[in-house]
């Protein structure tokens, strides 16, 4: 297991390197440029050369390339063109924000998902399995901005049940030790800064949580039918077990191989709606920046923002084919 | 009293599109210690018979008639939570796929750990130690040790010994086996045949060894019936169904199968035609479309078993082979493989 996990962190050094090349030269190969979104569209020659100079964006691409690789390993992203902040202050920052948003959504994705899944499965061709199988649709189809606007026109603007935006009350006073602001707050011991923000999540972690919670609903449901028909299920029958401990050991444990990987997908992709429903919600994490810095042509945070992005997906995927292999005999022991 | 009687068991499915007539009334009686053959050809209701006298038919199936007497009591109408004490623990069950019928993410240990468990009331480590001692005496080299393994990491045959210890393991009064060596190569059935006849000695349990292959049989059973389009055509202590069988099917099974003891010479007849749908339920005999000696009373009234040459042998036939032309078929078809 151990040289399992090496193998497949020793694979992800190639990967991430190609990656950064594919980055950098994708924010080189935007239109305009970090001088003109700067100084505006009417900058003259010398001082978008200047400027240009000054950032080190005349120099041959591959010594930029390199320089910007050694500052990475360093630890050093750079700083923002717009904002002069050093891109790592404001990842620490935003990441938890983003974090917990997808952590929310993720959790409700899979806690809502896997027994509607299941439960669908078992009632096969059942009232509910139909009514589960076309809300699914529903959800999957259903645009996340759009639902994220109308759950906050119904619920905060005309019931005033929810905040509308940001992750805490602004008048609250918080210590963010972790960034983390759940976390913050039970370090704080502070209760009601814990549902506070807790209240500020609701919204935002069921927007995103929406399309993988209809995706992970739809492969749990056919995986648990699949499952239902295998030999192994029978041969637990035939032992007497009792039904529940079938469903248990032999039926969801196999039906869950499937699952992990779609879970782990839909974690990565929830990066991606991240960037709508932060911006819906003027949610202050990596989607919404992320936004900003490509209206600005700021090519250090694209830079160093989608590199975060990638190497998130890439550990996603790493935990996700250990959890796998935990769960997979057949594949922890090749 | 015998160990198990089953009375008039008939099963059907009921699908979408039509009504499967999988089981049509099969009578048996299944004494301690006694090993009972069962043989047809692929769809003639074999496993689902088996699958319904242990209550696990899919969920389209159903018992529609008969008793499933085990002690006594009636298996029928067993609520299934009563059904499954019996499951496992009274009554074990190999099938034919050990490829497929272990689970692969438990260990093999656990899968025969839990059987225990649940029967016999077992602590962890009881169970452990009694899961190791099961699996050395199917044969599994190292139990101790394999049991923390995975069923990839057992090849087909060894496979096959863990299903039967799991089988085993609670020591059951009886074993139906559905085609446990189909699946495996040719010397690792005799292998598994030998272990399950060692088995059912030392442990005096009565043993169902389903089949389609007479040869397995003829090595341990020491009565055949013999099924065709889910009834039972003929049934005889199984030396004598092999020497004088009275049904034509029977005798178009022994021709179309090779046998060890067969002369090189002796041709391999394939019974003509296919099994009828079994959507469709006729009067007459079921076989009579591909008999040669069917006439027109076996066409319009099915036949039901009865006794001829004793009350051992019993064959469901309105002509069954006479005894004569038996040799005479056989030898015939000596003839006609020379020229
Ligand atoms: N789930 C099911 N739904 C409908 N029909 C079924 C189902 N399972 C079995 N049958 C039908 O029941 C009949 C008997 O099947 P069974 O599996 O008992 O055959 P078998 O004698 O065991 O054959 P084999 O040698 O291939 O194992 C077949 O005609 C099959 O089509
Ligand atoms: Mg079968």
């Amino acid at each position: 297991m151990l040289k399992y996990i090496v193998r497949r962190l020793i694979l992800t050094v190639p990967i991430l390197l190609g990656l950064s090349i594919l980055v950098f030269l994708f924010v080189r190969a935007l239109p305009g440029g970090p001088a003109i979104a700067l100084l505006g569209e009417r900058a003259t020659q010398e001082s978008v050369e200047q400027i240009e100079e000054e950032l080190g964006l005349d120099r041959p691409l591959p010594v930029q390339y390199l320089s910007y690789l050694r500052n990475i390993l360093s630890g050093d992203l750079g700083s923002s063109v717009s904002t002069r902040r050093p891109i790592v202050d404001e990842l620490k920052q935003r990441f938890p924000a983003t974090f917990e948003l997808a952590a929310m959504a993720m959790l409700f994705a899979v806690a809502a998902g896997i027994p509607l899944g299941y439960v669908a499965a078992k009632r096969y061709q059942g009232v509910l399995d139909n009514v589960s199988l076309v809300a699914s649709l529903i959800g999957i189809s259903f645009p996340v901005f759009f639902l994220a606007l109308l759950m906050k026109y119904v619920f905060a603007v005309k019931l005033g049940w929810l905040p509308t935006v940001g992750r805490i009350d602004v008048t609250r006073s918080l210590e963010h030790p972790t960034g983390f602001y759940l976390l913050d707050a039970i370090i704080a011991g502070d209760g009601e800064a814990f549902v506070d923000v807790l209240e500020h999540l609701i919204m935002p972690a069921i927007a995103l949580g929406t399309i993988p919670l209809a995706i992970v609903a739809r492969i749990t449901r056919a995986a648990v039918l699949d499952v239902l028909g295998e030999d192994y299920v029978r041969t637990a029958k035939a032992k007497g077990l009792d039904p529940s401990v079938v469903d248990r050991r032999h039926v969801l444990r196999n039906a869950m191989l499937p699952v992990v990987t779609v879970i782990g997908l839909q974690t990565g992709l929830l990066l991606t709606g991240a960037v709508l429903t932060e911006t819906v919600f003027s949610f202050p994490g990596l989607g919404s920046w992320i936004l900003n810095a490509i209206r600005f042509r700021d090519y250090a945070v694209i830079q160093g923002g989608i590199l975060f992005f990638a190497g998130m997906f890439i550990v996603v995927n790493l935990l996700v084919d250990i959890s796998y292999a935990f769960l997979n005999p057949r594949i922890r022991y090749r | 009293m015998a160990l198990l009687s089953v009375e008039d068991l008939e099963v059907r499915f009921f699908t979408r599109r039509a009504t499967i007539h999988a089981v049509n009334g099969i009578s048996f009686d299944l004494d301690a210690g006694e090993t009972l053959g069962v043989v047809g050809e692929s769809g003639c209701g074999k496993s689902v018979s088996s699958l319904a006298m242990l209550g696990i038919l899919p969920k389209t199936g159903r018992i529609t008639r008969g008793e499933v007497r085990f002690g006594d009591r009636d298996l029928v109408k067993l609520k299934d939570a009563d059904l499954r004490e019996i499951r496992g623990r009274d009554i074990g069950m190999v099938f034919q796929d050990p490829m497929t019928s272990l689970n692969p993410v438990l260990k093999v240990g656990d899968q025969v750990t839990e059987v225990l468990r649940k029967h016999l009331d077992m602590d962890k480590d009881g169970a452990r130690r009694e899961a190791v001692a099961v699996l050395d005496r199917v044969g599994i080299p190292h139990a101790s040790e394999r049991v923390y393994d995975y069923p990839h990491q057992f090849s087909g045959g060894m496979r096959q010994r863990v299903m039967i210890a799991m089988a085993i393991a609670c020591r059951p009064k009886i074993l139906i086996a559905d085609e446990p060596t189909t699946a495996l190569d040719v010397t690792i059935q005799a292998q598994i045949l030998d272990l399950l006849k060692g088995l059912v000695k030392e442990e005096g349990m009565g043993l169902i060894l389903i089949t389609h292959d007479l040869g397995v049989v003829a090595g341990i059973c020491e009565r055949t019936h013999v099924m065709y389009a889910g009834r039972f055509v003929e049934t005889a202590p199984t030396n004598e169904l092999f020497d004088r069988p009275r049904h034509p099917y029977t005798l178009g099974l022994l021709r179309s199968v090779p046998r060890l003891d067969a002369s090189q010479k002796e041709k391999l007849i394939p019974i003509p035609g296919a099994p009828p749908d079994l959507s469709i339920l006729r009067e007459g005999c079921s076989f009579a479309p591909r008999c040669p000696y069917a006439t027109d009373e076996s066409r319009e009234r099915t036949p039901m078993l009865e006794g001829i040459d004793g009350p051992m042998h019993r064959v469901a036939c309105w002509n069954p082979v006479p005894d004569a032309e038996v040799a005479t078929v056989a030898s015939s078809s000596l003839e006609a493989s020379g020229s």
